[in-house]
């Protein structure tokens, strides 16, 4: 299939997902269950991409492996988002080239 | 103008940041195979991190689109949430074509500042916080996407590794903070490598989607949240 029609699509879903309720919905929702999952979501959503699939994110998974701890050990840290990213980055770097 | 230009002001720590995170996002694009120009059009019309990386693991693994929609309703759905939310604080200027053309622009950290702000918001600072965070989000991409191809190999490789430690960098202080947020990504973590090293029939976007949904309606039953906790 063509990569257009399936960036067209995936625009258009945000797309909606995000202009449906912001233009024509101005009720609350009222359920706790639903608004219980949706506070979890995007926590569960992250967790899900991020593993395992950061550890075959670079080349080697020694080099994915030091990297993630080095993301771990900052953000505990609660350093900014920029500071972690790039730190973990650079750990993978020279774990890469050491191994 | 005015109104505008405190909407740039205000989004110049959103473009600096994005910059620097749609580099990465570039980098992977071009690690994936794709073309520049599709970079820089998955980032310009979608503008949102998790979302263009799932959907771009799709699109490499020569998903179906019923995968991809799935994955973006999966992923984006608290985009729905937080335009709900936005929706009771904007000011008379906003009509429909306003609304439309706002909506394009929500995302974690935009919704964060507009939120922030004190009473009603206008439409004219919506656009500015839009506008400058849309150019770091594209330039970023486009400028990861040239590099990528001309980066040594073991530079890409580690670059490819940025918005996976973002999203850690998002996930680990509430989870320190909040034993539930703990609970929940605990408990996608070992959904998530279960589903991949042992149900290895499941395709990467429908574990994220399969991980992602029964997580978090098992933390919403076991552990509902408070009033003063909603989005």
């Amino acid at each position: 299939m063509s990569i257009a029609v399936y960036i067209g699509v995936m625009a258009l879903v945000t797309y909606l997902i995000r202009m449906l309720p912001f233009t024509f919905f101005r009720k609350q929702i009222k359920s706790r269950f639903i608004k219980s999952v949706l506070y979890y979501l995007p926590y569960a959503v992250l967790t899900a991409m991020t593993f395992p699939a950061i550890f075959y994110s670079t080349g080697k998974p020694i080099a994915a492996s030091i990297g993630t701890a080095v993301a771990l050990l900052l953000s505990y840290f609660d350093l900014p988002l920029i500071v972690v990213s790039v730190a973990a980055s650079l750990a993978a770097l020279f774990a890469g080239l050491m191994y | 103008m005015k109104n505008f230009s405190r909407g740039i002001v205000d989004g110049i720590p959103i473009m600096l940041g994005y910059l620097s995170v749609s580099f990465g996002f570039g980098i992977l694009v071009m690690k994936s195979g794709l073309s520049v120009l599709s970079a820089v059009m998955i980032s310009a019309t979608n503008l949102t991190s998790a979302g263009q990386v799932a959907g771009l693991s799709v699109i490499v693994a020569g998903g179906t689109l019923i995968e991809l929609i799935f994955c973006q309703l999966v992923i984006n759905i608290r985009y729905s949430l937080m335009g709900f939310s936005l929706s009771q604080k904007l000011d008379s200027s906003f009509k429909t074509p306003q609304r439309l053309i706002v909506s394009f622009g929500i995302t974690d950290e935009i919704f964060a500042v507009a939120s922030a702000q004190k009473g009603k918001i206008n439409a004219r600072y919506m656009y500015g916080l839009i506008t400058i965070s849309f150019v770091g989000w594209v330039s970023g991409t486009l400028l990861g996407a040239v590099a990528g191809e001309f980066l040594p190999s073991q530079v890409t490789d580690a670059l490819g590794l940025m918005l996976y430690a973002m999203f850690i960098a998002i996930i680990v202080p509430p989870a320190k903070k909040n034993y539930r947020v703990l609970f929940v990504v605990l408990f996608a973590l070992a959904l998530s490598l279960f589903v991949t090293y042992v149900c290895t029939f499941i395709s990467a976007g429908f574990s994220v989607i399969i991980c992602a949904l029964i997580s978090s309606v098992i933390c919403a039953l076991v552990f509902p949240i408070s009033e003063e906790e909603e989005v």
